[in-house]
């Protein structure tokens, strides 16, 4: 059982590159975690989606990565950041239907653009950030006390 | 309505967590693209989808999704099988194409809590 109250949970994933097997794991695991501290569903809903997102666009555009999730008593802090190519406009890559992903991506369900803003509207508190050649950094919190964004 | 119960209106096959027959479904969702599952199906527990692949049962997993359809006779492999059953996931088949499974349901009592968007 991994309850310590009043303390910290750390958890470091490493996202492989292109291994559509094994996406997902990082925020399963997190998932788990979660439903053990009897968090509220809707809020571990929110943070499965925002989390999962941002681990695929890690896999598929982000040439793999690294996800650092730190569960607090109220709050998590989920860290997740990859030495890919970056985005050279955010704004864009923020609108819907907006993606680069290529066709392998497409038939896998996938790439429909839809993934940054979907973060953005599931998780309490969203950054993005990513510099052309040297890589993307997404940061997510999520509340844990209080359903509902704030 | 059960998993037994879909399994007879669809004429289905079930592939993982056999022994969840008595499991209760009361909403589904159709979709073949992920994305759209992601961002559009909150209250769903169940997806009917063309689509195979491992991340469908991924998805259905952040999607608090308990059950999966896969339509047009397509068979989950023994992985996705594995994968389905460690997460508690019931995987079912049909022969139906994807439009005619979901109205089949749909008469029979189960709904869509999608709302519309826009
Ligand atoms: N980690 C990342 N590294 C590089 N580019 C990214 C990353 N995340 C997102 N992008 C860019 O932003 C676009 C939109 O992302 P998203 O909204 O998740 O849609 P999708 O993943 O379906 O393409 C992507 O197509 C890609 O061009
Ligand atoms: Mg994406």
């Amino acid at each position: 059982m991994e309850k310590l109250v009043g303390s910290i949970i750390k958890k470091e994933y490493l996202i492989p590159a292109n291994d559509f097997s094994i996406a997902g794991e990082a925020s399963s695991n997190v998932r788990k975690l979660l439903t053990q501290l009897g968090v509220n569903p809707s809020i571990i809903k929110r943070t499965s989606i925002a989390m999962y997102e941002a681990e695929l666009n890690v896999v598929i555009h982000g040439n793999g990565g690294t996800a650092l999730v730190d569960i607090f008593e109220d709050r998590v802090e989920i860290f997740i950041y990859d030495e890919g190519p970056g985005i050279e406009d955010i704004e864009l890559a923020m609108k819907e239907g907006y993606s680069t992903a290529p066709d392998r991506i497409r038939e896998m369900g996938f790439g429909a653009g839809m993934g940054l803003s979907n973060i953005k509207k599931n998780a309490d508190k969203f950054k993005l950030e990513s510099e052309p050649g040297k890589g993307t950094k997404v940061y997510i919190t999520m509340y844990l006390s209080q359903d509902g964004k704030t | 309505m059960k998993i037994s119960d879909i399994m007879e209106i669809l004429q289905g096959d079930i592939h993982a967590c056999k022994d969840k027959l008595d499991l209760f479904i009361d909403s589904a969702c159709g979709a073949d693209l992920m994305s759209d599952v992601m961002a559009f199906s909150k209250e769903n527990s169940m997806l009917l989808t063309g689509l195979i692949n491992p991340q469908v049962i991924r998805t259905a997993e952040m999607m608090d999704i308990q059950a999966v359809v896969f339509v047009r006779g397509k068979k989950p492999n023994s992985d996705m099988c594995e994968l389905a059953e460690e997460k508690g996931i019931v995987l079912m088949s049909t022969n139906l194409p994807m439009f005619t499974a979901c109205g089949l349901l749909y008469k029979a009592g189960i709904s869509g809590s999608g709302k519309a968007c826009g």
